[in-house]
């Protein structure tokens, strides 16, 4: 069964339309790669996948449940369940990293005070960031405020995960950190839509690729069918014979 | 020439439209999650140290100096006429009905709105509001109410402190400059203002705080385009909040004063 399936998604900023009939599944445990030039629309369907963006018309169906036309108050129990990787971590600078991944705990859980703070150290030492607890955002690198992000959006165990270019402006050490803690949070079951230009993590870690061009999914495909079909609009993109 | 005209004031309705919207949605999403529990105290007393205590010097400096002009002017004025006499009851009842506490809300308007719009426009263009979203917690509970709430409760107090210290100032201009007993002048403006003179100033303060936190909040809210758009939104928040203030306080000094009558 899919975990999220879109259909005929379309999406428009005033007169300038992004989508107009987008259309894709996901199952459990898979990670959908969604690849696509720059200015494609690919973060915007990733936050309307989560409520973020307001749909135009069409379906999202997220575990069977329609959440196109949810209101507010709505998405909030479903976000639980449903994490958002934000490309650059989106912290919140007023808090240190222990605070920052708190955050989740305090909102939605009734875990005590030392219960909270040992998930925390062991979510920061999973993640490779043991001894940040008490850092502010600014007082880490970049690579380190990603991981943080991850490590906040996974707090609460989701079932599903949306990573906005997780390893975008990365060296490679740090990419390549990325790439295992996705593979990491895949081995348990986690249901993943990936946004990317990074093609070596994208087929790292991606079960299958959705190629959004003119505002419609063009091709849908596993990374083996791409590697054997040099005619395809990936393998195109890829080589960067098209935008 | 008249379509370009015709059209930029269609713009301009336009924009005056979907702010007072804006303001209208913002307030009903504040009383509609403001009565939901949980309530978080913590947030809250972090707002009034953020947006109270640290505009108390502003506030100290602006009241007192104030006072001391008026005392100065009206004294000055007054002494041709051998009214020197009534300087305390004219500066009081000025200070306590009308510059108290609008030249403070005008200053917290500067200080704080200012504050509040920079803050949340760039926690928007940092993704921050929409990591409180994606995290299933709502941005109105979570920051909205909190700056909201604060001003409720700071500028009102803050008013009261800037009615004390334009008055001192006057004191201390009436002793020093105009020769007036400053035991005559303490007690001239004790016998003289009343409850109606101090509440129909105070009473403003409530709505001035709502004039300055929504506004701000909104302008924030609503920054999209990155950091360029923070700089105008804190701009058109310290604008709006400002002329709110001063257009808003003709209408309430109208309301202030059918009500001192009915009384």
């Amino acid at each position: 069964m899919a975990v999220i399936e879109v259909k005929n998604f379309k999406k428009s900023f005033g007169s300038k339309s992004v989508h107009e009939d987008v259309s894709f599944y996901v199952k459990k445990g898979e990670c959908l790669g969604l690849v696509g030039g720059s200015g494609t629309g690919k973060s915007v369907l990733l936050r309307s996948l989560i409520g973020l963006e307001r749909s135009d018309g069409g379906t999202i169906q997220i575990n069977g449940q329609e959440v196109s036309n949810l209101k507010e108050q709505d998405w909030i129990p479903l976000r639980k369940n449903v994490a958002y990787a934000f490309q650059g971590g989106a912290l919140f600078d007023s808090m240190t990293i222990f605070q920052n991944l708190a955050y989740p705990l305090d909102e939605h859980s009734n875990f005590s005070s030392a219960q909270k703070q040992d998930r925390i150290l062991s979510q920061l030492s999973d993640f490779g960031l043991a001894g940040t607890e008490h850092l502010y955002p600014s007082e880490i690198s970049g690579g380190m405020q990603k991981r943080v992000g991850l490590a906040r959006a996974m707090m609460l165990e989701p079932e599903v995960i949306l990573y906005d270019e997780p390893t975008a402006g990365l060296d490679p050490y740090n990419t390549k950190r990325i790439q295992e803690l996705i593979l990491k949070l895949k081995t348990k079951g986690v249901t993943a839509i990936l946004v990317t230009h990074d093609m070596p993590t994208a087929f790292a870690v991606c079960d299958k690729f959705a190629f959004l061009k003119d505002k419609v999914i063009k091709e849908q495909g596993t990374p083996e069918q791409l590697k054997n079909q040099p005619n395809s609009l990936i393998h195109q993109f890829i080589e960067g014979n098209i935008l | 020439m008249n379509t370009s005209l015709a059209l930029s004031a269609k713009e301009w309705l336009d924009e005056q439209l979907y702010f007072f919207g804006g303001l209208v949605y913002l307030t009903r999403d504040c009383l509609r999650e403001g009565f939901k529990s949980p309530h978080n105290g913590k947030l809250l007393v972090e707002q009034i140290y953020q947006v109270g205590y640290r505009s108390f010097p502003l506030v100290l400096v602006t009241s007192g100096a104030i006072g001391m002009v008026m005392a100065l002017q009206f004294g000055y004025g007054l002494e041709k006429f051998g009214g020197k006499p009534y300087v305390p009851r004219l500066v009081a009842s000025t200070i306590l009905r009308e510059i108290g506490p609008m030249f403070t809300s005008l200053m917290f308007a500067a200080r704080v709105g200012a504050g509040i719009a920079s803050e949340i426009g760039s926690m928007v263009v940092t993704q921050q509001i929409d990591a409180i979203r994606a995290l299933g917690s709502s941005p109105i509970k979570k920051i909205v109410i909190p700056r909201v709430l604060a001003c409720l409760i700071v500028l009102p107090l803050l008013a009261a402190m800037a009615n004390v210290i334009g008055n001192i100032g006057g004191l201390i201009v009436g002793a020093m400059e105009l020769n007036i007993d400053p035991q005559f002048y303490f007690r001239r403006i004790i016998e003289t203002s009343n409850i109606k003179d101090y509440m129909s100033g105070f009473g403003k303060t409530f709505f001035f705080a709502l004039f300055i936190a929504i506004p701000s909040c909104y302008f924030g809210l609503n920054v999209k385009n990155g950091t360029q758009e923070v700089g105008v939104a804190t701009r058109k928040a310290v604008v709006t909040s400002s002329l709110l203030i001063l257009i808003g306080d003709f209408f309430l000094a109208k309301v202030f004063w059918v009500l001192e009558k009915w009384l």
